[in-house]
């Protein structure tokens, strides 16, 4: 008798759910002008320009933002005119003019003048944030930047405090701490001085291509196509940026035509889709190069020979035709490839009889070493491996695993023995990594130089510092790259560092869009060249 | 039932009012105290882990005077005591602070991803509950039974797959390959921007503020999208339902009563349906609210699989951070949501059960 009622039951149910889902429009794919993209931006931290330093921040600013000199995305690495239309250094090589581009609204309707671009230089110095340093190292402070940094009339007027070579300050410029912001738009949600900081990290006030129209932290974000941009409006009405962590459910979305982009899909999603006809992938190198780093604190990794023994003792190719696959490519020097000066060299190769006999050189028995490693997958296969053929050769190996934050304060305090992790540059000149992989200008604890990696792992770089240095000034750029050169080369010899790896992005699309440029080693994603056919 | 009605003093309004004020009172310590060891609890386990918070914002690249200067900015320069003391006050007036990662309040960073879960959650425990404890039922009801198996199967089934599984399963094939369901997400792309541009916000769940605004084409498609993540906590939560009520059912169709009402001719329907089921209620509902707060924490599988963007996902993605003002407000949230559960269900015992309502 009551199965007759849970039948009624039953009956309900289902008619109630069938109501509700009998009626669905089958919506095929994304709307024509509406780029949507699955991603991780869970990194993201603030939208201000003046402090944004993570990966996907940069892309959404790269869109919103322009910079005086800028990158172009269809050839990564010479200068294009941004807003400023021409520039020119003088003959003392350290005051630099740039003409503004006339006739530039900002997304509010005002005016881009030159007063607008000094402003928000002198403001990233002054806000003092993370990033700043790419600007104050041209020897700018929050007391001088006013008279170094200044407007005079449509020009811009930039002194340095020596000498450098002009593409490096060129290159420092595109990065996004340089990005021009709304003067008069930033300074009316201004708050006890803040120059709209507090404002800037959840909105946005630029001339780009696109504005911000919403965002939703750790979940998305969705920008606004600029109609009277100045390169011209971009095809994409809307960019909708979804944060979606699981790269399976990525490649679902992608593979239904609801995203048009999935930039977080494992090597294997990317193998998988490979078949599908109305998917292709894009692969481009990335900045980012994984090494490892021996705390020259601790004994016996500060001896020479057992530095070169483990070099010879890491399965470069095991690794990278395995489960690094898709992700990373073989590559034993600072620069990336793609960066003036990079090298393909590639001295190490795994080989434990030759670091067993340098072992024995050293006079080092066997003895054990921590490997500190932050808890993500591929990492952990690496430290695994690594473990693996240390062991070969008498060295065994503990694993210190621990969150990123947690690995890192220990890294930055000296604390660590080995460390295993990534490291990408900030801005697209080779200072960039030259400075915190083999130049250390003072190895004392009290010095502090938290930032830098050839200081954190006690290395004191006297055989690269004075290169480094010299390299940084050097205005021809020939020589400049020759110079690039000879550092990376004695740095493979010599550094606590084994260079391993550098990443590849692989971007998987619908077969319609068309120019999507991930940034390459240098750069963010560009979403203002994406069409649809 | 029994009939030892309780006689309630009759000497004066004021000793009842004074009755209500000492109830209200202890009521009132009780949660305070509640809450103050949970904010405390929070705190010094956020102050232990070996996590630098100071480091999520900076990042790797930062001096250490950019760190010292952030570290002062958090106050975590002052001395822990004193942090938590200004950290309660803040509490008692609605300031959960500012998280690091979002760099909005706290409160309103919950207010966005809460309706999310409790969406999700209610109807996943709606689902439950319709599914649940008639299955439950029928399997107490013939034990032993080809049916009672069966039912006890799909329970333990449900109880031992790990839902993260589930949810890709069941992605892949009502989404991937039948298309009956929206896909991860709580709207379709095209839907998200009609949402956000054109519903007016009133409760942040998609179905109820699409609804009344008469937005269908929204409803529906939000419909279509919360099936599957709901379904797959349903089957979770149907299967520990199902299993209590199977016990609780067993209880009461070998009392006495039972028996008494069978010999009295009543149908069986009528037996099992309204007196014994009558009877599990009680530590019924305890088993419901139960699995209902446990669903408010917010599944993070769940959310992470169906890009859900509700309160598991965000305390997890905070705590990973190291974005501590997140984390504790996250869980004062969800510690809320235990004791106002808790006191929903007490108050519906004395609804229900006579005894219950004498003793008080």
């Amino acid at each position: 008798m009551f199965h007759e009622r849970l039948r009624g039951v039953a009956a309900a149910l289902a008619l109630g759910l069938g109501l509700g889902l009998g009626t669905i429009p089958a919506m095929a794919g994304t709307p024509d002008n509406v780029l949507v993209i699955a991603d991780k931006i869970d990194d993201i931290v603030s939208l201000d320009p003046a402090e944004s330093f993570e990966f996907s921040g940069n892309d959404m600013l790269n869109n919103i933002y322009d910079t005086l000199v800028e990158l172009d995305p269809n050839n990564l690495g010479p200068l294009v005119p941004g807003l400023a239309e021409s520039w020119s250094v003088a003959d003392d090589g350290k005051t630099y003019t740039f003409v503004m581009r006339k006739g530039v609204k900002f997304h509010s309707g005002n005016p881009v003048t030159a007063e607008d671009a000094a402003w928000s230089l002198q403001r990233a110095v002054k806000l003092n944030k993370t990033p700043s340093f790419i600007l104050t190292q041209f020897g700018f402070t929050p007391e001088n930047v006013d008279q170094r940094i200044r407007a005079e009339g449509d020009k811009v007027i930039i002194t340095t405090d020596k000498k450098y070579a002009p593409s490096f300050f060129y290159y420092c410029l595109t990065a996004v701490v340089a990005s021009i912001v709304d003067k008069k738009e930033a300074l009316a949600h201004e708050q006890n001085g803040d120059m709209g900081y507090g404002w800037l990290k959840t909105h946005s006030a630029g001339s780009g291509a696109y504005s911000l129209k919403l965002y939703k932290p750790s979940d998305s974000y969705i920008l606004e196509a600029n109609k009277s941009y100045w390169r011209g409006a971009p095809a994409m009405e809307k960019v909708f940026v979804r944060h979606v962590a699981e790269p399976a459910t990525q490649r679902l979305l992608l593979e239904k035509g609801d995203v048009d982009i999935a930039r977080k899909l494992t090597p294997v999603d990317i193998e998988g889709v490979k078949g599908n006809s109305d998917i292709k992938v894009r692969d481009e190198v990335r900045g980012r190069i994984m090494y490892i780093a021996l705390n020259k604190k601790v004994a016996p990794l500060n001896n020479p020979k057992v530095i070169e023994a483990i070099k010879y003792l890491i399965d470069y190719d095991g690794m990278a035709n395995s489960f690094l696959k898709g992700a990373y490519v073989v590559h034993q020097a600072f620069l990336p490839k793609g960066f003036l000066g990079a090298i393909d060299d590639r001295p190490y190769k795994l080989d434990i009889e030759k670091a067993r006999a340098l072992l024995k050189e050293a006079g080092v028995g066997p003895f054990k070493v921590r490997i500190f490693v932050r808890n993500d997958q591929q990492r952990l296969e690496m430290a695994q491996s690594l473990q693996n053929t240390f062991a070969k050769a008498g060295i065994e190996v503990e694993l210190r695993v621990g969150t990123g934050k947690e690995i890192l304060g220990q890294y930055r305090a000296r604390k660590h023995e080995i460390y295993l992790g990534a490291w990408g540059p900030d801005y697209p000149d080779p200072h960039t990594n030259a400075s915190t992989f083999a130049w250390n200008p003072d190895n004392s604890d009290e010095a502090k130089l938290t930032g830098i990696l050839a200081w954190r792992n006690a290395w004191p770089a006297k055989e690269t510092t004075p290169l480094v240095e010299a390299a940084v000034v050097e205005r021809d750029t020939d020589k400049r790259r020759a110079m690039y050169e000879k550092i990376q080369r004695i740095h493979q010899k010599v550094s606590p560092f084994a260079e391993m790896f550098q990443a590849i992005e692989q971007v998987a699309m619908r077969r319609n869009v068309e120019g999507f440029v991930a940034g390459g080693s240098i750069h963010s994603a560009f979403y203002w060249t994406v069409k649809k056919n | 039932m029994s009939s030892n009605t309780t006689t309630l003093p009759r000497d004066g309004i004021a000793r009842r009012l004074w009755q209500l004020a000492k109830d209200l009172l202890r009521l009132f310590v009780m949660l305070a105290t509640t809450f103050l060891g949970l904010l405390a609890i929070t705190f010094f386990i956020g102050r232990v882990v070996p996590i630098d918070p100071v480091l999520a914002i900076v990042g790797e690249r930062a001096t250490q005077e950019q760190y010292e200067a952030a570290r002062h900015a958090l106050g975590l320069d002052r001395p822990l005591i004193v942090q938590f003391l200004i950290y309660v006050k803040d509490a008692a007036t609605g300031n959960f602070g500012t998280s690091l990662l979002t760099a909005k309040p706290v409160l309103e960073d919950i207010g966005r991803v809460f309706p999310a879960t409790l969406e999700l959650a209610t109807l996943a425990t709606i689902l439950g509950v319709l599914l649940g404890v008639p299955t439950g039922v029928i399997a107490a009801t013939r034990p032993g039974t080809l049916t009672d198996q069966i039912i006890r199967i799909l329970g333990l089934v449900g109880y031992s797959m790990p839902v993260f599984w589930l949810g890709l399963m069941g992605l892949l094939i009502f989404y991937g390959e039948l298309g009956w369901v929206g896909g991860p997400g709580r709207l379709d792309t095209f839907q998200e921007m009609m949402f956000e541009s054109e519903v007016p916000r009133h409760t942040g769940m998609i179905l109820i503020d699409s609804a009344l605004a008469g937005a269908w084409d929204i409803f529906r498609n939000a419909l279509s999208h919360i099936v599957l993540p709901a379904g797959v906590l349903a089957y979770y939560s149907m299967a520990y339902i199902s299993r209590m009520t199977r016990s609780f059912m067993m209880n009461e169709l070998s009392q006495e009563y039972v028996t008494t009402a069978r010999v009295k001719g009543l149908p069986e329907w009528r037996v099992v349906w309204v007196h014994a089921l009558g009877n599990t209620l009680v530590p019924l509902i305890t088993v419901i609210a139960l699995s209902y707060a446990n669903l408010l924490e917010g599944s993070v599988l769940t959310e992470t699989v169906f890009a859900w963007p509700g309160l598991g996902l965000y305390i997890t993605n905070a705590l990973m951070s190291a974005d501590m003002a997140a984390v504790m407000g996250g869980t004062i949230i969800v510690g809320a949501a235990f004791i106002l559960l808790n006191m929903a269900s007490d108050i519906l015992y004395r609804l229900i059960d006579p005894r219950a309502r004498a003793a008080a």
